[in-house]
């Protein structure tokens, strides 16, 4: 009995959620977060996505006793990019409504497949960093700060880019260092020249690879047959 | 570098947090009504844990309110405040006797005790908590505690309050909700002691922990001419509803500028808002912007922009806001986060070298195919030729 209890208690995942997006807490795929927190509160998590991935959220608020409670309440989880700009679900279900005698409310948001490259003015999703906020959006101002239980859990498959559609030259994270006010006029700035890309490089290794080599093994079989119907046939 | 940085800078993280818990002693915390103890008791079994569980780097002071002062005369009732364990590393069995000898009765002047809690965390540039604890309104407005909340956020250095109400009424609760806001903090309601104790643990649990980075204050001006020159890092100020907040940023040919922006919702605002971050040339011609908007309860609103500089001028950023309240528009303005970096640019990709698809499989199966019939014909012609002659 004993043992049951304190095997159950090694499996509940402890974790911690940041109030902010500097203090979000780190997320990792695969590693489930379970947190204490109350109705009211805004929850950070920060994670890492790569080219190609697409990452997926799933969350669980195991709401007050319904008895505490006298009305809905709405629930959201956004994502962030690491510029802090709000990026799309597609799939998932977003913003719930948990009815006045819920007892939990599961929350869920599928990214887009994250991209290599991006023009600046896009709001593509990008390497880098990406913050998700959970929190109760409209909820009657009596039930503010009653507990709840939070169960987070991140997925990220792995799709198949590459960097065969440009790169970034770093990835977007938050900047982690306190500002600087400059006073003095600037120097004439030097005009740097802009990197020069004329260097041969083979892109890495995708599924283009594949497709272009066998298309390559088609058109040379498609040569021999070609060739072979202009043969006269041999008269039996 | 070539230029020089101002000593405007914000203090690093070379500070440890400080964090102050501020409870309520007046005479209501003497009520029986959580469990059959009173609140009073509650509190200070759910301080014994904390102060059991504590960390011994954490930097933690105690100060009540309305402990002393036992008669009615208001005035006096109203100073009656006092720190009974100063901020710092915590002895765990001195701080319990402190607080066992605590005794409800008296007056909740909740908005001077955050004042002097605030001064007993002192400035020094590190970040500050305040955890209060209250099972009723403040009894001693003026100053309504909210004002004083909004006030000290406003001093420049950062101050969160974190509120917890002991079964607190419709009343308390508002006034809690509303010291919590103006500072970025958290409310939370408890009735009983595990719920109590464990919230707590988790406050002071965060305010232990330095944040990654205290941004450097800055004060954006009125047109871009004016503007502070900024460099990559992350920055407070503080705008009001409707302002106009410029900022330059200094910008090399071929660097690629990442600037987000986040306004705080830190009084009750009318229900949909917005937030723009807008990128100009000197001239005002603009470049990029990046907005968001929302409705409904949010602690802050960002927007984000990326741009590439074709040239070595500066750039200016202007953050604007579409927030309405109802609050003073004295009052100081929302703070905002404002993190600016600037990177190498990235190159646009130019066409893929390699192809995909069924399609690329099909036109190049056709080609060979094609190929190898013309060189059959021009096999035979050729060899038919050579025939005759």
């Amino acid at each position: 009995m004993l043992t049951a209890l304190a095997a159950v208690l090694l499996a509940v995942p402890a974790g911690s959620a940041g109030t902010t997006f500097l203090t979000a807490t780190a997320l990792a795929p695969g590693q489930p977060v379970q947190v204490a927190a109350v109705t009211g509160d805004y929850l950070y998590w920060s994670f890492t996505a790569a080219a190609g991935q697409q990452p997926e959220l799933t969350a669980k608020v195991t709401l007050p006793r319904s008895a505490d409670r006298s009305g809905p309440e709405s629930w959201i989880v956004e994502v962030f990019d690491g510029l802090r700009r709000r990026q799309p679900c597609v799939a998932g279900d977003q913003s719930p409504v948990a009815a006045a005698d819920a007892t939990e409310v599961a929350l869920g948001c599928k990214l887009r497949q994250v991209r290599s490259w991006a023009e600046p003015s896009d709001l593509d999703p990008l390497p880098g960093q990406y913050f998700v906020r959970l929190s109760s959006t409209e909820l009657p101002e009596k039930d503010l700060g009653l507990p709840v239980q939070v169960e987070l859990s991140l997925a990220a498959p792995t799709g198949d880019t590459g960097d065969d559609q440009g790169k970034l030259s770093a990835p977007l994270t938050q900047v982690n260092r306190p500002g600087a006010v400059v006073t003095d006029q600037p120097a004439p700035t030097a005009s740097a020249d802009p990197d020069d890309d004329s260097t041969f490089a083979l892109p890495s290794f995708s599924s283009r690879w594949v497709w272009t080599a066998s298309g390559g093994i088609l058109a040379a079989v498609g040569g021999l047959v070609g060739f072979a119907w202009t043969r006269r046939r041999r008269r039996a | 570098m070539l230029f020089g940085a101002s000593p405007a800078r914000a203090d690093d993280t070379g500070n440890p947090p400080k964090a102050e818990l501020v409870l309520d002693v007046s005479g209501s915390m003497a009520a029986a009504d959580i469990d059959g103890a009173t609140r009073i008791s509650v509190a200070k079994k759910a301080f014994g844990e904390v102060v059991d569980g504590l960390r011994e780097t954490t930097q933690l002071g105690i100060r009540v309110l309305g402990a002393k002062y036992p008669n009615d005369d208001k005035k006096l009732g109203c100073t009656d405040t006092q720190q009974i364990v100063p901020v710092g590393p915590v002895d765990a069995q001195q701080a319990k006797d402190a607080i066992a000898t605590l005794k409800p009765h008296g007056f909740t002047p909740i908005g001077l005790a955050l004042r002097k809690a605030a001064e007993d965390l002192g400035e020094g540039g590190s970040a500050r908590r305040i955890v209060l604890i209250t099972d009723g309104e403040d009894t001693c407005t003026p100053p309504d505690p909210c004002e004083v909340a909004r006030e000290l956020a406003a001093q420049g250095t950062r101050l969160v309050i974190d509120t917890l109400g002991l079964t607190p009424d419709a009343k308390t609760r508002r006034q809690l909700v509303c010291i919590s806001t103006a500072t970025g903090g958290t409310y939370a309601s408890a009735s009983s002691e595990q719920e109590l104790s464990g919230r707590v643990q988790q406050l002071v649990g965060r305010a232990a922990l330095p944040p990654p980075v205290v941004p450097a204050t800055v004060a954006g001006a009125g047109s871009c001419d004016k503007a502070p020159r900024l460099t990559p890092g992350v920055y407070g100020d503080r705008e009001k509803i409707g302002e106009h907040r410029y900022y330059q940023v200094p910008m090399r040919r071929g660097q690629e500028l990442r600037a987000s922006v986040s306004v705080a919702l830190d009084r009750p605002v009318d229900r949909d808002y917005g937030v723009l971050l807008k990128a100009v040339t000197d001239d005002g011609r603009e470049l990029v912007r990046g907005l968001d908007a929302g409705s409904g309860r949010s602690d802050v609103e960002s927007a984000g922009l990326r741009w590439t500089a074709a040239d070595g001028n500066a750039v200016c950023l202007i953050v604007s806001n579409s927030f309405a309240s109802a609050t003073d528009a004295g009052a100081p303005g929302m703070p905002i986060e404002l993190s600016v970096d600037t990177v190498a640019a990235s190159h646009a990709p130019g066409a893929p070298g390699l192809g995909r698809g069924w399609l690329l499989l099909l036109v190049l199966t056709a080609a060979g195919l094609i190929a190898g019939i013309l060189a059959g014909w021009l096999t035979r012609w050729w060899v038919a030729t050579w025939r005759e002659n």
